[in-house]
């Protein structure tokens, strides 16, 4: 009767082989599809060009209007002004404005096209370990209240919050970008003139971007004000000098220069303003994040409480600019090791005994033989039947977490919140669930009925869980 | 039995349970695990050999991430050249990483997989833990 919900989950599909270990299946042969790079399986928003090696928010924000603003504005400089600035002034002009454009292109390049510093979001066996020693102490709400865990860094109170998006307790200075959906280190804001996080990795490009920007937009509106007021001196008058057009681009010229002169104004103002913030936060080792929360504010009237200050601001700037680059966490052109699957379930590999028990019930047959298979490990099969069932030390929500992740995997479009979405929605609810019948941290599965149940309907369809009563 | 006396061998046993040793942030945010030894590796291995494994990644990691003229030089390089130069050269950073992942390795040859359990790199993990594989050993008996 369930059987037929089974097989919208071909165990076959999911028998990914393995490159290292030689497995004895009889399927275990290199799948049908091409190996995947981890990029493709990405859980969180965002793309990625070059085959992984570039990577951008998926909501790109305005970084086209950036680019183009800062090419228009850079191109009619050196098409209308440079000319006459060379021949009136000196050839370093248009020199010291191209070095200037190269930094803030490069730079802004830099800054959009760098993984930010995300975390990777745990494994299921990790994000296991980490409920089993978080203290449920009986809470049966629906979603456990938000768990926290303090630390000390340098004697200082830092609470650390779990994610419940990527399962772990987000290191220090960490945060979760609900753009990108993604946890990313030392989080600094989201920047969507750049389309990007601006995270621990990419920070000192944003603030070479900025800075070398805010100089040249004060360098082209310099040379802009310089060209009319020169042109004027020759002429009559500053309305004159911006009407007055060379002869060969009569119309061009008069518009280039307004088009210059309001551009490079407004920009001046915001972009110098955030340089000069963000020279602020370097100096004194903090994030726009920590800042606008207000985290080390002097409330009590105690010293500033920054625990990752130097106390030096040269040495606060040094780390911040020029300190070790660190490796970008995700592993974007890695290939999807084929034992991923397996890892995932081989932890469960006592589950299968316990599915055993229940041979009448077609359900943990075919449950049996999807976990079976994906094991990479004969004697796990050959031996499943005897005595192991008393000494499965998983909980059950960590067989329901892998199977129901296991299930939002193999969809083919990996990522736009879907899988994330679906694989929190089946754990949330088992953790509530399971805290009722618990007693003891390490568990042994209640209610084989129940779990069974449970497992099943996830298998079957993992849109389906909320309909389903459960025992 | 000889299957757990080998790293290949350990691939097909059965994995047991897994222990994860979290990331140590009184120091700050730079990488560091914890020392204290898990109750499920008491039976299997030595806590001083456990600690001094834990302890020599750390400092290879603290390497790693130093502060000082080496770091300074390579930063300021970096920004002048518009960071063209990691296209020719490896950071110190990931000169470091794999060093460590040959130390590991090799922790894993000769320490770890005779006693039935497999180290994790912790880049594998984002950095966030160090698994440590728990295999089923059967010379010993059932677990």
């Amino acid at each position: 009767m369930k059987n037929c919900e089974y097989q919208q989950i071909d165990p076959r599909a999911l028998r990914i082989s393995t490159t290292r270990v030689p497995s004895t299946l009889p399927c275990g042969r290199k799948g049908t599809q091409r190996p995947r790079r981890k990029w493709e399986v990405f859980p969180g928003k965002n793309r990625f060009y070059c085959d992984g090696r570039l990577m951008l928010a998926r909501q790109c924000g305005v970084l086209p209007l950036t680019i183009s603003l800062i090419f228009i504005t850079s191109g009619l400089f050196f098409t209308f002004d440079c000319p006459f600035l060379v021949d009136h002034l000196t050839i370093f002009i248009p020199v010291i404005g191209a070095v200037l454009f190269a930094f803030v292109v490069i730079n802004l390049l830099q800054t959009s096209f760098t993984d930010p510093g995300i975390l990777p979001r745990a494994l299921p066996d990790e994000a296991a370990d980490i409920e089993r020693q978080i203290d449920n102490s009986g809470s049966s709400t629906y979603r456990p209240p938000p768990r926290t865990k303090e630390i000390l860094i340098n004697n200082q109170v830092v609470k650390l919050k779990y994610c419940f998006t990527c399962k772990m307790f987000r290191p220090p200075r960490t945060s979760h970008c609900s753009m990108c959906d993604n946890c990313v280190e030392r989080f600094d804001h989201h920047c969507p003139w750049v389309g990007n996080c601006v995270g621990r990795r990419n920070y000192r490009f944003f603030y070479g971007f900025i800075v070398s920007l805010s100089f040249l937009t004060s360098f082209i509106f310099g040379c802009v004000i310089t060209h009319l007021v020169l042109r004027s001196q020759s002429g009559s008058g500053i309305i004159q000098a911006i009407q007055e057009s060379p002869a060969r681009y009569p119309f061009c010229c008069a518009h280039s220069t307004v088009v210059e002169l309001v551009i490079c104004f407004f920009s001046i103002w915001s972009i110098l303003g955030l340089s000069g913030f963000h020279t602020y936060l370097v100096a004194s080792n903090l994030t726009t994040n920590e800042d606008i929360k207000g985290s080390w504010s002097s409330k009590r009237g105690e010293e500033s409480g920054n625990p990752y200050t130097y106390n030096n601001i040269f040495t606060n700037c040094f780390v911040v600019l020029c300190g070790p680059m660190p490796p970008s966490l995700i592993d974007r052109r890695g290939f999807v090791p084929s034992d991923d699957a397996i890892h995932t379930v081989t932890s469960e590999a006592e589950i299968p005994p316990f599915m055993a028990k229940n041979d009448a019930n077609m359900c943990a047959q075919s449950t049996k033989e999807l976990l079976e298979s994906m094991a990479h490990s004969t004697a796990v099969q050959a031996t499943c039947a005897p005595g192991k069932l008393k000494t499965a030390p998983v909980t059950q929500e960590s067989l329901l977490s892998t199977v129901s992740i296991r299930v939002s995997r193999p969809s083919k479009p990996p990522s736009s919140g879907w899988s994330s979405r679906q694989a929190r929605r089946p754990v949330d609810m088992p953790c509530s669930q399971s805290t009722n019948k618990r007693a003891a941290p390490h568990t042994r599965l209640p209610s084989p009925v129940f779990s069974l149940r449970h497992s099943a309907f996830i298998l079957s369809d993992a849109r389906d869980i909320d309909f389903i009563p459960l025992s | 039995m000889a299957e757990t006396h080998s790293l290949q061998d350990l691939r097909q046993a059965a994995v047991a349970s897994k222990v994860f040793v979290q990331r140590d942030y009184t120091t700050g945010t730079i990488c560091k695990f914890q020392t204290r030894f898990p109750a499920e590796l008491e039976s299997r291995i030595d806590k001083a050999q456990f600690e001094e494994t834990i302890q020599t990644l750390n400092n290879l990691y603290a390497e790693a991430e130093k502060l000082g003229g080496r770091s300074y030089l390579e930063g300021c390089l970096a920004c002048l050249t518009a960071y063209t130069i990691f296209l020719c050269m490896e950071t110190h950073y990931e000169k470091v990483l794999k060093k460590i992942a040959k130390y590991i390795q090799e922790q894993n040859e000769k320490i770890y997989a005779p006693l039935g359990l497999l180290l994790t790199d912790p880049i594998e993990r984002g950095l966030r833990v160090v698994e440590i594989t728990i295999f089923e050993d059967r010379s010993i008996g059932s677990r």
